[in-house]
């Protein structure tokens, strides 16, 4: 545990000592912000034009959680499909280029350590991230009335979106000592990921169900919505967990080879 | 204190290291020398644990380093090629990462970082980023890492590359200074290096050891150079 908190801590600070971490940051919550304040305009808009026409009915279908609070929370775990792979490319490419992983893998360290280590230092950045971008909920909490439980299942919804990436980018970057590769690579796996509920419309029958369960956006859908089932929280737990043992038998099978 | 037997390393079908055997004393510094490419770096890999052995055995303080890699790992201090650094941390911190992966305990680590920053002439530049430090501060950051949790064996993979003569003399100087509570296997291609500092000298050729000797005895009646000549090339006639 001791190991893999200075693991974890050298890695944070690695962030924080370059502008790495905040450049991140900024990229993230500028652009997030300008997808909220959009998104905000376009509902005043919408209940201006109809509330000129004296429709309360129409008026009533319209809320913050359904326009504003949904969109922007889908929008943002696209953007993350693009920030995350940005923190984890370094994680294992630049240790192998350095020369630092050797000093590492002849620690009396544990391969889990290491592993554990640099998902924590990571995970960290990206938690940050989302609770900075937790501004927007409490702002329109302030000034408006959203559902408040709605909104917070859809944020632990993007938080789990975002471990699930931390934890699929640190698989990729220990397959390689290249940043383009890591970085690439996780790109294409998170959209992949992302994207794979597509297929799940046009297939019928059991092949359907199971795209449809792969697709990550399905079961963060379902958590923005509000609900918070073990189905999908089983479906990130695992994730999580295959991600990291796939990660730590590809940085063990360097002694195999 | 470390015992390498028959230990040999392929790399796909390249055979970088055949049936390699030798073995080095407490307090002994061992010379490890060979041409470039002929296997060095390679078997110092294996011995300390950061690459597996296709077949053969290592033994370091009594403990398998395959089978009880941690003890092992725990008891080698060990410089690579290139100084393991990581170019956004300064000194002291590095420093003190080091010693927690090494597990000091928390109570120790000041001492220990007292301890090698005299002992590698770092006062200078505690405070600079290891990015920014010349070659020869970063072969000694990278001595004072392997340094840190006071390891009973010292294994050194050119540790003298890239430095100026003056450096070289002073690291040989500290290197015999070691030797004489720890083992060390002091890895080079530079012969009078091993004349400076060691008293036993294993050559390498090819994979393959084809000299293992103590140092006195191997120059009773001619020169290192001239044994080295005739090693490097008996083997390349063997290979024929």
């Amino acid at each position: 545990m001791r190991n893999t908190l200075t693991i974890a801590g050298r890695e944070l600070r690695s962030y924080f000592t370059s502008p790495v971490a905040y450049v991140l940051l900024a990229v993230f919550l500028a652009l997030a912000g300008y997808f909220f304040y959009a998104l905000l305009m376009a509902f005043n808009q919408t209940l201006t034009i109809y509330g000129m026409m004296r429709n309360p009915e129409m008026l009533q279908r319209f809320n913050l959680n359904e326009m504003v609070i949904r969109p922007l929370l889908a929008n943002m775990a696209v953007l993350l499909i693009f920030i995350v792979p940005a923190i984890t490319m370094r994680m294992f490419p630049e240790e192998k280029r350095s020369g630092t992983y050797e000093m590492l893998l002849t620690s009396p360290v544990r391969v889990g350590e290491i592993v554990l280590g640099k998902f924590l230092g990571g995970l960290v950045l990206v938690l940050l991230m989302i609770l900075l971008s937790g501004f927007f909920g409490v702002l329109l909490a302030v000034y408006g009335n959203p559902e408040m439980p709605m909104m917070v299942a859809g944020y632990a919804g993007l938080g789990l979106i975002a471990v699930s990436f931390l934890a699929i980018g640190t698989l990729v970057s220990s397959f390689t000592d290249n940043v383009v590769i890591a970085y690439v690579g996780t790109l294409f796996a998170l959209l992949v990921l992302y994207t794979i509920g597509w297929l799940g419309e046009s297939l019928q029958g059991t092949w359907g169900a199971v795209v449809g369960y792969l697709s990550i956006t399905e079961h963060f859908q379902e958590m923005s919505k509000g609900v918070i089932d073990t189905k999908n929280l089983v479906y990130f737990a695992t994730l999580l967990v295959v991600s990291l043992f796939l990660t730590h038998r590809s940085v063990e099978s360097v002694r195999w080879r | 204190m470390i015992q390498v037997a028959n230990l040999s390393k392929r790399y796909g079908d390249l055979a970088a290291v055949q049936d390699v055997s030798f073995s080095a004393r407490p307090g002994e510094i061992l010379g490890f020398l060979g041409p470039n490419g002929a296997g060095k770096t390679t078997t110092i890999r294996v011995i300390t644990g950061f690459l597996p052995a296709t077949a053969g055995t290592v033994t370091v303080c009594g403990y398998d380093v395959f089978e009880q890699s941690a003890e092992v790992r725990r008891r080698i201090g060990y410089l690579p090629e290139t100084p393991p650094l990581y170019n956004d941390m300064t000194v002291v911190p590095y420093l003190r990462f080091a010693a927690k992966l090494r597990g000091l305990s928390r109570g120790d680590i000041d001492a220990a970082i007292d301890r090698v920053v005299h002992a590698c002439a770092l006062g200078g530049v505690t405070g600079r980023l290891l990015g920014h430090l010349s070659k020869g501060f970063r072969q000694r950051v990278g001595l004072a890492q392997a340094l840190i949790h006071d390891p009973e064996v010292l294994i050194l993979d050119e540790p003298t590359n890239g430095l100026d003569p003056g450096q070289i003399r002073e690291m040989l100087a500290f290197i015999r200074s070691l030797g004489t509570k720890r083992t060390v296997v002091l890895s080079t291609h530079i012969l009078s290096q091993v004349l400076t500092a060691c008293q036993k000298v294993v050559i390498i050729n090819d994979g393959r050891v084809v000299v293992e000797e103590l140092l006195e005895r191997l120059t009773q009646d001619r020169s290192l150079e001239d044994v080295y000549t005739q090693a490097i090339s008996r083997g390349a006639e063997a290979a024929a």
